[in-house]
């Protein structure tokens, strides 16, 4: 029963715990903070498997941005959740015996053989160089390709995002720099002829 | 000793724990997305588990790449999500069927 | 020498290029333009047939049999146009071209008011075109075409006035009979490609069937197991059938009477003197065919002295004046075919020559009637017409005493010849067919003399009105509005377009018999072209007794068929000439038989009920059951099926998506499922 084995099972079991609690809760502002307290246990889950890199990045990722974005979601869009769990009991029965059924095919696909597997050594330390290193390395040399497109997916997903949501606000008052600078002195001003004096009553 | 077994483990329930979650709510279309990322996750930790026990270096820059798309997949869909309220003033699953043959 | 090819294809293409000249563009080209074209073709024929045979006769050409075009080659089988011309198919080409060129003429002056005359010309040369790819060919593919071609044409002139019910009527039945035969035709055919060597070239079947190594008059072959029959004797009678069809025997006969629905320069040209005659043609040439087969040839034998007698009959009691030549025509097909079930091919193929002439001639002078008597056609209403007519009326005696068999007339040649053969003939059946072709003499003269003398002798049974109002509205088919028997103005004779053919045909029917006869029958005109067999040589027994055509007259005087047809024309001189009520009380003493006749045996009536109506019967049935119920029930059975199939599937397409979602898992589940057991198999 070694230290890390005993860290595993701890924040394994909170994981799992938090995500039964991501479906089952009503308001969905504290399923996605339980949503939250998932990606952290996960992320000290990966720690110990020497994975620093990423876990630290789920976190500044994950947490810190797509979870952000979910509660600004979520709180933005006023809903009413009364009449939200309806359904909810009708259908448990029918999901729980689905989800029973795969994590035990599952675990029979797993088997006994990886039982057996032991931890050896952190492949990096072999290397000679931290994960980073040996991660980054990887990365920049034979997946530079794929890394490029990656970015340029984010970007098109930035766009994709703003052309869906962008709204024009009418009555809203712009100015255009580039119509300003075009204008023409006869657009302003007029010269009228007029005569200086006027024909009046006389004054009173 | 943690084994191998330890991690596809969690990363079975994790994903069952998802699945079940997609399947039993009806009537939040913001659970939905947080399910796919739940799943997201579990697939996540299998990647990194095998690239530990295999030594290859592969499955994390897989993990990283996952990460980057899925961030890309939630902003796009929660901007979806919006729109629709926007059009429909409801997030429950049972009245998005427009799609019915 | 060798006969001109190109002579050879001029003669037949002449005609095909002036019908299809007056045909496409006979409304732009006009009427003169059209008879002059198709004249010119057809003129063309004429002249070159006349110089070919005069080549073959006197010039000492040999028998020309080459191809000329090569249709098909697939294998073993190959299909040829090509010509087999010896003197057999130069009587033909004469026969037929100089009739045509009559005919042509001679519709100048009958169609003159007609609508159609464009077509109708283009019609009969086309007509002339396919005889003559018939006569000419020299394999049984071309033949057939021919064969078709000239039912085709038939068809198209019976009906050529469309816009009549009753010729529509005509031409489908004149259609429909002929392809009953045409069925027997086709199947003769491929028995001769099955049996007779696998070709269809005549010299290449001929040369199989006189082998006397392959011996192919006691082959057999079992068709239904247990009976063997002889394959000659199948081929033959399925090639005769055909020519029942073509030629009108007995059952096939229906068609013919039908088919005077046509105008009259075509039942001259075809009807009786050119396309019936096919038949006649087809089994003279296939001469070394039917010598095989015994019962084939008693099979003709039977069929044809049958036609001849009954047809006849019915010829006495017909009151329409192309109806008494029409059922003529009948009879004397069936003498033809008397003579080619005897084995006296040549016999029959020259009565075939001197009745193209005498026959062709009654019917124009017929047609003249009808024109003058402005188309009434019931000889009850005419009568006395020989003040008017002279000229129609001196050619139709000679036609009538040619037909009649009147010594030193082309007619008693051929007739006599016929009526002799058989007489000589030991063949089976042979006795009935005599009794038939001698009693079918004395008919031939009673109907005969009956119609001249009811046309044109006698009281007028006409009224001219005196009124003598214009026919502004010279319509060509009916004057309903004038009373029966009434008409407009005198008749008068006819104009010289149709009496100079008369005259021109009236010559052949005298001297044609006198002049060839020697040659034809006992010379040796037919050569290789016609193969008897030493047994059945009836007319070299004859040729033993023969001593020229001038003892052949005197002879004549004392047999048995002058006597029997001198009767039959004072019968017929008694009755109508002088006392027609006895033809009245006759037919009301002997009505059973009088009703039997004019219902043609009521043969007519058996296949309309029996073939028509059940022929009807059938494709309503076919359509009910099969076409409805099946076809249309599969069909809109299965487009039925896919729409309930589908309304079914349409709910897996919910629009929900935790559905999908649910779907998606399944799949997974069972994916997980395979998997684990697959990865169990293998690792066992």
């Amino acid at each position: 029963m070694t230290f890390e084995l005993v860290c595993f099972y701890f924040f394994g079991s909170v994981a799992a715990a938090a995500a039964l609690a991501v479906i089952s809760v009503k308001n969905p502002v504290v399923a996605a903070l339980n949503l939250v307290l998932t990606f952290f246990s996960m992320a000290c889950v990966w720690l110990l498997a020497q994975a620093e890199f990423l876990g630290v990045a789920l976190v500044l990722v994950y947490v810190g941005a797509v979870m952000v974005l979910f509660l600004f979601v979520v709180m933005m869009l006023d809903v009413d959740f009364a009449p939200v769990r309806e359904g909810f009991v009708r259908f448990l029965p029918v999901g729980i015996l689905v989800a029973i059924v795969m994590l035990v095919e599952m675990l029979m696909m797993i088997g006994v053989r990886t039982l057996q597997t032991p931890l050896t050594d952190d492949p990096a330390t072999l290397a000679g160089m931290s994960n980073m290193g040996w991660l980054g390395r990887t990365l920049f040399r034979d997946f530079l390709l794929p890394f490029e497109v990656a970015a340029l997916i984010l970007t098109v997903g930035l766009i994709a995002a703003v052309t869906l949501t962008l709204r024009k606000r009418t009555g809203g008052k712009t100015q255009k720099p580039s119509r300003q600078v075009m204008v023409k002195r006869e657009d302003r001003v007029r010269l009228v002829k007029m005569d200086a004096v006027r024909k009046g009553e006389a004054t009173p | 000793m943690i084994t191998l077994a330890h991690f596809l483990t969690l990363g079975a329930v994790l994903l069952c724990i998802a699945v079940a979650g997609i399947f039993i709510n009806r009537k939040n279309v913001i659970v939905l997305l947080m399910c796919i990322e739940l799943l997201l996750l579990a697939v996540n930790t299998n990647f990194v588990a095998f690239s530990r026990f295999l030594g290859d270096p592969s499955g994390q820059v897989f993990v990283f790449f996952i990460l980057t798309v899925a961030a890309a997949e939630a902003a796009i869909g929660l901007a979806i999500l919006v729109v629709l309220f926007r059009n429909r003033a409801t997030i429950d699953v049972t009245d998005i069927d427009k799609l019915k043959g | 020498m060798m006969l001109d090819k190109s002579i050879l294809l001029a003669i037949v293409l002449a005609p095909l290029l002036g019908a299809l000249i007056a045909g496409l563009f006979g409304k732009r080209i006009g009427r003169v333009a059209s008879h002059s074209v198709t004249i010119a073709g057809v003129g063309l024929s004429c002249t070159l047939s006349i110089y070919v045979l005069y080549q073959l006769v006197w010039g000492g050409a040999q028998v020309f049999n080459q191809n000329v075009y090569t249709w098909f080659e697939v294998g073993s089988t190959s299909a040829h146009i090509g010509f087999l011309v010896d003197r057999l198919t130069a009587m033909m080409m004469v026969v037929v071209t100089f009739v045509s060129l009559m005919v042509h003429v001679y519709t100048i002056g009958y169609m003159a008011e007609d609508d159609g005359y464009e077509r109708f010309f283009s019609y009969i040369a086309l007509f002339t075109f396919s005889m003559l790819m018939l006569v000419m060919s020299n394999n049984f593919l071309q033949l057939f075409f021919g064969w078709e071609a000239v039912g085709l044409v038939s068809y198209l002139l019976i009906g050529f006035w469309y816009k009549r019910p009753s010729a529509i009527f005509a031409n489908m039945k004149a259609f429909l009979v002929n392809r009953v035969g045409d069925f027997g035709f086709l199947l003769g055919i491929a028995g001769v490609l099955m049996w007779f060597g696998g070709s269809l070239d005549y010299s290449a079947v001929f040369a199989h069937a006189q082998d006397p190594s392959i011996d192919m008059a006691s082959r057999s072959v079992e068709l239904i197991a247990g009976h063997p029959w002889h394959v000659a004797t199948i081929v033959c009678i399925c090639l005769f059938i055909g020519a029942m069809g073509k030629s009108a025997q007995v059952p096939l006969h229906v068609w013919l009477p039908d088919s005077m629905e046509g105008p009259t320069p075509i039942s001259a040209l075809i009807h009786a003197a050119t396309m019936v005659t096919a038949g006649i043609f087809m089994v003279a040439r296939m001469s070394p065919l039917f010598e095989l087969s015994e019962t084939a040839l008693t099979f003709v034998l039977v069929i044809g002295a049958t036609t001849a007698l009954f047809t006849g009959l019915i010829g006495v009691v017909q009151n329409d004046i192309k109806r008494v030549v029409a059922y003529s025509t009948l009879s004397q097909l069936g003498y033809m075919t008397v003579a080619l079930g005897v084995s006296a091919y040549s016999a029959g193929v020259f009565h075939l020559m001197t009745h193209a002439f005498f026959k062709a001639l009654l019917f124009l002078g017929a047609g003249s009637v009808i024109i003058a008597m402005h188309h009434e056609q019931d000889m009850r209403r005419m009568g006395g017409l020989r003040k008017y007519m002279p000229i129609t009326w001196i050619t139709m005696w000679i036609g009538s005493l040619a037909l009649a068999g009147a010594p030193g007339f082309a007619g008693f040649f051929s007739k006599d010849a016929i009526i002799e053969a058989v007489g000589e003939s030991h063949r089976v059946g042979a006795g009935y067919a005599y009794f038939c072709v001698l009693a079918g003499v004395f008919i031939t003269a009673l109907y005969s003399f009956r119609l001249l003398y009811m046309t044109f002798h006698g009281k007028e049974r006409f009224v001219v009105d005196k009124a003598g109002h214009a026919h502004a509205h010279d319509a060509h088919d009916d004057h309903g509005h004038h009373q029966a028997g009434h008409l407009a103005h005198a008749p008068h004779e006819s104009p010289w377009v149709v009496t100079l053919p008369l005259v021109l045909l009236a010559i052949p029917s005298v001297v044609i018999g006198f002049l060839t006869i020697g040659p034809m029958l006992f010379g040796d005109y037919f050569g290789n072209a016609i193969f008897v067999r030493e047994a059945n040589d009836v007319i070299g027994e004859l040729g033993n007794e023969f001593h020229g055509a001038m003892a052949m007259i005197l002879h004549g005087f004392t047999q048995a068929p002058f006597w029997i047809a001198l009767a039959g024309f004072a019968t017929a001189t008694w009755i109508w000439l002088f006392n027609p009520s006895i033809a009245d009380k006759a037919e009301n003493a002997l009505r059973p038989i009088h009703t039997t006749l004019m219902n043609k045996y009521w043969f007519d009536n058996l296949y309309q009920a029996v073939f028509a109506r059940g022929g009807v019967a059938l494709g309503r049935g076919f359509w009910r059951g099969g076409d409805a119920a099946l076809i249309d029930g599969a069909i809109n059975g299965s487009a039925n099926l896919v729409d309930r199939m589908s309304a079914l599937v349409r709910r897996l397409q919910s629009g929900y998506l935790y559905h999908y979602a649910f779907a998606m898992i399944l799949g997974l589940i069972l994916l997980l499922g395979g998997s684990w057991w697959l990865f169990m198999r293998i690792a066992a």
